[in-house]
């Protein structure tokens, strides 16, 4: 009997050691959420090859879509990429794990300029690092802009944003995109405001400058207008800089004449960070830590940027970028103008309900 | 000892699993069920009712049970982001937090109100024009030759085999400014300036016209397709002008087939968020883009919920009453 309730016993913690040496290896599985046409085409491929790890790789592109499935719980991902002000609301509803940096070596490769920047959203850099960031200007039609309005404001707000201006492009096709935090802090800006004011006041100042360029405006939508840009169906868009980067390289590949610009309007604009972060119910949180320490390694990134036209955020890496990207204004913009810039801060619940119907009386007129 | 136990238990169940699959235990489990079903009161035609109630059941009354009960609840920065509506206290009392607030909400501001008018006259006119086009589609092809009919059946059935987005994807490039209608009228002399249809209220028609009149055709065609011929040749012996043998006889007959058609294409319309969403214009207010806001932009799911349970109850008393109103039509009818 006592023999063997010893063998027994031994068993049991046989079985116990074996079971927790199974749970400490994870299956070499990542599940990746990322937004669409954002990452090198072999960025992949590379890390499966290095680590073994299978990466099932899906794509989203909305902010609104990737935080319905977060919330909802369960989504099953490793790693997702909400924009700042986003993740800085997901943090509050305990959506993220906190990141175990000894596991990330390469951290020390990332701006700190920019980490700073980004603990206005995620204080202490606890959740996340920064993947890319980039600014909402406007992107446009040079050629049309020229003929419309010769010595046209190309460099500022004005073009969108003052009335008279904006009412020579109306039949040429002048749009916004669908996301009223962003117009609310460029129009903010542009009155010499708070760009991230939650004050009634400064809603109704922009509700009531919107109201005035609000005929000029042919349609709010924030994917539509690479394509119509390039094609020349729209003259003047309020855009993300790797968008309307993208509508100028196809209005060079489809060589029908079109050609387009971007501008970081001279009285500021928005400055946006993508973020990588582990969700607290992700099944591989030590593979997602791989991959993260992976994005950091400076070759790897400087491949991304170089493809994806958007800044990374990876001191280490700004040698391995292409001139081409590196020195364009759009995508490295100069420390003047960098100072000029102002993130989007998350708002209170209140304000956002009240900024939405704000945007909808903008829209509809109701 | 424990061990012998053991086999003879097995043995045991070996042998009662022979047992019950030598007797025919396949048709024991359906007395079973039989017994069942007759002490639920379903037999024969009952079972076969009970499938599509199971349906329903399964697939809208619980779905809409979550709904409801979201709806109840409270926004919160959480995951999930809305309040529990049944809490268990710490002395084993169950606390239930009903809120009502939400509805109240959509009472207060006339958005959601116009929202939803203008949602009803939107589903209202594609459904008219659906019918408009749709009824004579529908009678040519119950009057076309029987060898021809499953072929244009068929016809009307083919856009499904593409995906519905991609469909009214390719009405943006049909419709937009330098697109296939602006250029072949450009191309013609017809027109200097590219005719605006792309984010207007016109496209939003197109869109769901477009993609709803196969649902009026069908029910249309299959009623239209039943009816009595001898009727009519009766009519034309009497003297009746095919004109006035149509609208006194096969037009009052093809009622139910209308009010089918009309219902498939009303409802879903009212609710539609894709065709608006693409082909319309910043100023179509929809309830479909209302709810998109409430639930994606201000995270307010319970909200959100509250529009759709309003949307629902909206739709389906106006649409009880009319089934009331039939049935005691038939009633007058056989009477």
């Amino acid at each position: 009997m006592q023999k063997s309730l010893k063998t027994t016993l031994v068993a049991a913690a046989v079985g116990a050691l074996l079971a927790t040496s199974v749970s400490a290896e994870e299956e070499k599985v990542l599940n990746v959420y990322n937004w669409s046409d954002y990452i090198a085409e072999d960025t992949i491929a590379n890390f499966e090859k290095e680590t073994g790890i299978k990466v099932n790789y899906d794509v989203f592109d909305s902010n609104e879509v990737l935080e319905a499935k977060l919330l909802a719980g369960g989504s099953g991902y490793d790693i997702v990429v909400p924009s700042g002000s986003f993740m800085e609301r997901q943090i509050q509803a305990g959506i993220f794990r906190k990141l175990d940096k000894d596991k990330l070596k390469n951290y020390g490769n990332l701006d700190k300029t920019i980490l700073e920047g980004v603990s206005l959203h995620d204080p202490g850099n606890e959740h996340a690092i920064p993947y890319m960031w980039g600014t909402t200007g406007f992107g446009y039609n040079v050629k049309k802009v020229e003929e419309i309005m010769p010595g046209a404001p190309v460099d500022s707000w004005d073009l969108m944003f003052n009335p008279d201006v904006v009412a020579k492009f109306k039949d040429c096709g002048v749009t916004f995109l669908d996301a009223p935090t962003e117009a609310l802090s460029n129009v903010l800006g542009y009155l010499g405001r708070d760009p991230n004011s939650n004050e009634k006041e400064d809603l109704a100042a922009f509700e009531e400058h919107m109201l005035k360029i609000r005929p000029y405006i042919k349609y709010f939508h924030s994917s539509q207008n690479i394509n119509d840009l390039a094609n020349g169906e729209i003259c003047v868009a309020m855009g993300w800089s790797g968008d309307m980067l993208i509508a100028r390289d196809r209005a060079d590949e489809a060589e029908q004449g079109v050609e387009i610009a971007y501008t970081i309007p001279k009285e500021g604009a928005v400055i946006w960070f993508d973020m990588m972060a582990i969700p607290s119910d992700a099944p591989h949180p030590e593979n997602a830590h791989k991959f993260l320490d992976y994005i950091m390694e400076p070759q790897v990134v400087a491949d991304i940027s170089n493809y994806v036209f958007y800044a990374n955020a990876n001191t280490a890496a700004t040698e391995y970028v292409e001139g081409e990207v590196k020195e364009d204004p759009g995508i490295y913009p100069s420390d003047e103008v960098k100072a000029k810039l102002f993130p989007d801060l998350a708002e209170d619940p209140k304000f956002t309900r009240q900024l939405t119907r704000s945007w909808t009386r903008i829209k509809t007129g109701q | 000892m424990s061990r012998k136990a053991y086999i003879t238990l097995g043995d045991r169940i070996t042998a009662a699993t022979d047992l019950v699959s030598q007797s025919s235990w396949w048709g024991q489990i359906q007395t079973w069920v039989e017994v069942l079903l007759t002490r639920l009161g379903l037999r024969g035609q009952g079972l076969v009712v009970a499938i599509p109630y199971l349906w329903l059941l399964l697939f809208f009354l619980i779905p809409f049970a979550f709904v409801l009960k979201i709806s109840l609840a409270e926004a919160v920065i959480a995951r999930p982001p809305y309040t529990a509506l049944i809490e268990w206290t710490e002395d084993a009392f169950i606390d239930i937090k009903l809120n009502i607030a939400n509805y109240l909400f959509l009472l207060q501001d006339d958005l959601y109100w116009k929202a939803y008018l203008n949602s009803v006259k939107v589903a209202l006119i594609s459904t008219a024009v659906c019918l408009f086009i749709g009824y004579p589609m529908a009678y040519s092809m119950a009057r076309a030759n029987p060898a021809w009919r499953n072929v244009l059946l068929m016809l009307v059935i083919l856009p499904f085999w593409t995906s519905f987005l991609l469909r009214v994807y390719a009405w943006i490039g049909i419709l937009k400014n330098n697109g296939v209608i602006n250029n072949i009228l450009l191309a013609f002399g017809i027109i200097d300036e590219p005719i605006v249809m792309m984010q207007t209220n016109f496209a939003v028609y197109v869109g769901i016209v477009y993609s709803y009149l196969p649902f009026m055709i069908l029910p249309l065609y299959a009623n239209l397709e039943r009816l009595d011929n001898t009727l009519l040749e009766a009519a034309a012996d009497l003297g009746c002008r095919p004109i006035k043998a149509f609208f006194s006889i096969t037009l009052p007959l093809s009622i139910p087939g209308i009010i089918a058609g009309s219902l498939l294409v009303f409802i879903p319309a009212v609710g539609e968020f894709v065709i608006p969403a693409l082909l319309g214009g910043p100023d179509t207010l929809m309830i479909g883009r209302v709810l998109w806001d409430e639930f994606f932009a201000n995270r307010d799911w319970p909200v959100a919920s509250a529009v759709a349970i309003a949307i629902l109850l909206l739709l389906i008393i106006p649409i009880m009453v009319f089934q009331r109103f039939q049935a005691k039509e038939a009633e007058a009818g056989t009477a």
